[in-house]
């Protein structure tokens, strides 16, 4: 297998069936010549745009995209050049997903792995059950943001909104602006040197610079809701 | 699920294709709500003096020339009428409350969708595609509107059970989510003297605020008053005469998107809606925060 390099590869929504669109992108997981990078024209808000790649390509949505946009990528690294409608990059296994605009409700929801970059503003539940995928918001996160993540890291460089990390359990928050109210069993933790270079590196991956590690404040959990209980071992 | 459009026209010639932009954006949301529609449209003011009723009836041949010369005769001025479908716009010589009341007990055979003096409510079942075609939305003029597409939940699909519902005077509302409590709100309402014509939550929502701004509170407060009295999800649209309001409860379950350029203001369930929009790639694109009134009026806007 290899990668034609150089070459981008544009298809127009506005011409081309969305499912038509998604059947090549997936074809690239097994293609003998694979195409390296896409460029989708016209995307008008459409839903499920770019879901379940599963190949080391880059695509690049040009213009705002519509729900579960990038759902359950793998290697790929997807660019949207505009807002992300409700559940961006849910399920990330690996790879990156950026978004250069807003990302509505709920993204990278449940991700397993992989980086999702939202450069505005996240909108509610951001990284809502995360586990294990690395989320970098440059704006704010909205309210419930990491309800019940369980593994992973989550760095917003403004502000959270109410409840941050309702019922998290082992996943770490790092905000550095305000946050309006922690959630059920969320409390702030000391920033510590192994912290601060874990902020560095994702801001690094994230492309950001300028920004002092030192700014943030970790959040995570105080381990006291009745699921960290042994005595309740033998409910689940 | 179910789908909310709504647009505002800053220039001349959006107001002048109003129902054109309308109807694309309704259509885009006709896979959210495909058991009926519904369109309010702010247009065509009536005569000062003068009111206009938003009438329907089943039958598409029944006479509404008839209706119309009845008013003209009771209430003087020419008769005025224009049918669209099973609907009709009718112009009565009196103000609105004066006109409701007077269809009321002469006509109980129609049902009034929308009262006042630049509000038109057309609604019924069906798929929205089909419903916008057949009612001609696309060639409505206005200087605002509102749809919705709906996909029922709560209550039986009628006619009446369709969306926008009129909440008062050039009042409407269109709703997207699922109310708890409103069986017993609609209890409560109901010794208020509020009356019902459905077991609809939504209806519930805008018969909430026809009580509360008819005890005194300002759209904003009766809005406000939604976020402590109704239980349950919620994006409501609120068209009034002179623009229209925006409502997510405070989890915002439901979705909505704002958009605006220096031609219009938009808000959508989604942003596939906006999209049709002219110079949407470039508008101002937000979600509107959860437990906030935001609202719009066409002199601020001007402003």
């Amino acid at each position: 297998m290899s990668a034609t390099a150089g070459t981008v590869e544009r298809v127009d929504l506005a011409a081309t069936p969305l499912r038509e669109l998604n059947q090549r992108l997936h074809d690239q997981a097994t293609a003998a010549e694979r195409i390296g990078h896409w460029q989708i024209l016209n995307p008008s808000g459409a839903h499920a745009l770019a879901c379940g790649l599963d190949a080391p390509i880059e695509v690049e949505i040009m213009g705002h995209a519509g729900y579960y946009c990038a759902g359950m990528n793998k290697l790929a690294a997807v660019t949207v050049h505009g807002n992300a409608g409700v559940g961006l990059a849910e399920n990330i296994m690996s790879g990156v997903v950026r978004v250069t605009g807003n990302a509505s409700q709920a993204a990278a929801a449940t991700g397993r792995g992989g980086l999702v970059i939202v450069e505005g503003d996240a909108s509610a539940r951001c990284g809502i059950s995360l586990k294990g995928a690395d989320v970098v918001v440059r704006g704010s996160a909205g309210h419930m943001s990491a309800f019940m993540a369980q593994t992973g890291r989550m760095v917003v460089l403004g502000d959270a909104g109410d409840a941050l990390g309702d019922s998290i359990y082992e996943a770490r928050l790092y905000v550095r602006g305000s946050v309006k109210s922690l959630g059920a069993d969320c409390v702030e933790k000391e920033l510590e040197d192994e912290h601060r270079s874990e902020i560095a590196e994702l801001l690094a991956a994230a492309g950001v610079e300028g920004v002092d590690p030192g700014e943030f404040r970790r959040y995570g959990s105080a381990r006291k809701l009745y699921t960290f209980h042994v005595d309740n071992a033998g409910s689940y | 699920m179910c789908g909310i459009v709504g647009l505002f026209a800053k220039t001349d010639d959006v107001q002048a294709r109003l129902g054109a932009h309308l109807a694309s954006m309704l259509l885009e949301m006709n896979d959210r709500g495909p058991d009926s529609a519904g369109v309010a449209f702010y247009r065509d003011p009536a005569p000062a003096g003068a009111s206009k009723l938003t009438l329907h009836h089943p039958d598409v041949a029944y006479d509404w020339a008839a209706l119309a010369a009845e008013a003209a005769a009771e209430f003087g001025g020419e008769p005025s009428v224009h049918r669209r479908e099973n609907h009709a716009v009718v112009v009565v010589g009196t103000a609105a409350d004066e006109a409701e009341a007077w269809v009321g007990m002469t006509h109980p055979e129609v049902r009034l969708m929308s009262a006042g003096s630049v509000i038109e409510i057309y609604k019924e079942v069906g798929l929205p595609r089909v419903f916008a075609e057949r009612f001609g939305v696309a060639e409505l003029d206005g200087s605002h509107a509102l749809g919705h597409t709906r996909m029922a939940t709560e209550s039986r699909v009628t006619t009446d059970g369709s969306h926008p519902f009129s909440t008062g005077l050039d009042l409407c509302l269109v709703h997207n989510g699922s109310l708890s409590n409103h069986n017993r709100v609609r209890k409560d309402l109901r010794r208020e003297g509020i009356t019902f014509r459905t077991e609809n939550d939504s209806e519930v929502a805008a018969g909430y605020l026809m009580w509360r701004m008819r005890e005194g509170a300002t759209l904003d407060q009766a809005l406000e008053g939604c976020l402590a009295d109704l239980d349950g999800f919620y994006t409501f649209a609120v068209g009034t005469a002179d623009g229209f309001a925006v409502l997510r409860d405070p989890i915002a379950c439901k979705p909505a998107v704002l958009a605006e350029t220096d031609e219009w203001v938009a808000m959508a369930s989604e942003y596939r809606a906006i999209a049709t929009l002219p110079g949407a790639e470039e508008a101002r694109i937000w979600e509107p925060e959860p437990a906030t009134v935001y609202s719009w009026e066409r002199d601020r806007v001007a402003a």
